[in-house]
């Protein structure tokens, strides 16, 4: 069999160790690196052959679960999703994601982010509760309703967005691109009648208006999502809604089902679910 | 809770820049002009309110400011104004929607709305350069 053809490359690993270090030093570690190897998969032979103490998040190696998003030569990435020879033939820095706490070595701390996300309210609400409850048939939406907001539903809560802000960097009042992204959402999605709950984080002082448009966060996003675009028609909209310019859209109804047509038996939870 | 690193990059964030695109800068610019500029208006207040301790007071500060050095500075502000001013109403445009496109389906290489609006800021710059040449020659050869 062909012998795969390796590179050395210097890793630049920027390690803390929160037992014995006041701040992180760098490290270096020389890897002989195969075509094909993911930035992931380097980390896992550095762990492995040379200091078995780095630490860092991954769960799904296929840019899917958002857990290995870190600072690559300089800009913030998915580890499973960077080709190491694509981004360098010699030397590649790697550090944990900018704008979070260092729990240790290459581990973001993302609870902040996750509790304002949980703020944002990321889920449908709707005054016909009982409906929501005890579903009678389905919310009518049509193609053009869902790709108003599909793009932003791609999300996969990664950080990587919030690293590359400029404003994260210094305001931490600022919700960040990933939960204002998020309010658009499901402002935007047509069964949803609850903007008006979440208006209040997105238009505070410190909310979608402390966004000046530097678009790293739409240039770094692994997902294609375009949080700077969401948060742009956030803004046209929170404005609109000042001005009491905006087209009233109300909230989908419910459609009935043909008369030929059953629903499918509702599948039950198991008994451990979550709010169950 | 275990001792964490505080990982925020603060300033550096807006100022330390990196490999970014150049809408990174051109914000960055925006803020350094605007804050440029509201620092001049704050001087130029100083200044003009010198005119209260009497003629010969204000004549040595007019004669002061009458060098090569507060000429250069002025047409730092000019740019810095002008740049603001413009730049500024791209970001209006932006803000209210406008030159960002629709929400798309995400299909790899991805367009984002910073390359919809790519046209309008590059319209923008060059109505910036050609105000802050037009400026420069008034400050500089016609003056
Ligand atoms: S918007 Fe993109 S970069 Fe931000 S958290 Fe979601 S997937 Fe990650
Ligand atoms: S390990 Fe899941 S996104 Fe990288």
């Amino acid at each position: 069999m062909e012998q795969l053809k390796t590179v050395p490359i210097t890793f630049y690993i920027r390690r803390f160790d929160p037992e014995t270090d006041e701040e992180p030093q760098v490290r270096p570690y020389l890897l002989q690196v195969e075509k094909g190897m993911t930035v992931l998969d380097c980390l896992h032979r550095i762990k492995e052959e040379q200091d078995q103490s780095l630490a860092f998040r991954f769960s799904c190696r296929m840019g899917v679960c958002g857990s290995c998003a870190m600072l690559i030569n300089g800009r913030p990435m998915l580890a499973c999703n960077s080709q190491t020879l694509d981004l360098t033939d010699s030397v590649l820095t790697v550090a944990a994601l900018p704008n979070f706490n260092i729990i240790r070595d290459l581990v973001p701390d993302l609870v902040p982010m996750f509790d304002v996300h949980q703020r944002v309210k990321p889920y449908i609400i709707r005054k016909d509760a009982l409906e929501m409850e005890t579903p009678s048939s389905e919310y009518f939406q049509s193609p053009h309703q869902l790709e108003e907001f599909l793009q932003f539903t791609y999300c996969i809560k990664c950080g990587v967005c919030m690293a590359a802000c400029p404003t994260m960097a210094t305001d931490r009042q600022y919700p960040g691109p990933m939960p204002l992204t998020q309010i658009y959402r499901y402002n935007t999605d047509s069964r949803d009648d609850g903007g008006g709950e979440r208006k209040d984080l997105a238009a505070k002082s410190r909310g979608v208006f402390g966004c000046h448009y530097a678009g790293e966060c739409s240039n770094a996003c692994p997902k294609g999502v375009d949080p700077a675009r969401a948060i742009q028609l956030l803004k046209r909209d929170l404005v609109r809604d000042y001005l009491n310019l905006g087209k009233a859209h109300p909230c989908a109804k419910t459609h009935p089902l043909p008369s030929d047509v059953e629903r499918k038996p509702r599948i039950e939870a198991p008994p451990f679910t979550a709010g169950v | 809770m275990t001792k964490q690193f505080d990982n925020h990059l603060g300033i550096i964030g807006w100022l330390g820049g990196g490999r970014w695109g150049i809408e990174r800068y051109l914000y960055i610019i925006h803020r350094v002009a605007g804050l440029g500029v509201l620092l001049f208006f704050m001087m130029h207040i100083f200044e003009s309110s010198v005119r209260v301790f009497g003629p010969d007071r204000w004549n040595a500060a007019m004669n002061f400011l009458d060098s090569p050095f507060f000429k250069l500075g002025e047409f730092v502000v000019y740019c810095g104004f002008a740049f603001h001013a413009l730049n500024g109403l791209r970001l209006i445009l932006i803000e209210l929607g406008f030159a960002v496109g629709k929400a798309e389906e995400p299909v790899y290489p991805y367009r984002s709305s910073i390359d919809v609006q790519r046209p309008l800021m590059i319209v923008v710059m060059v109505m910036a350069a050609v105000v802050i040449l037009a400026g420069g020659m008034n400050i500089f050869v016609l003056d």
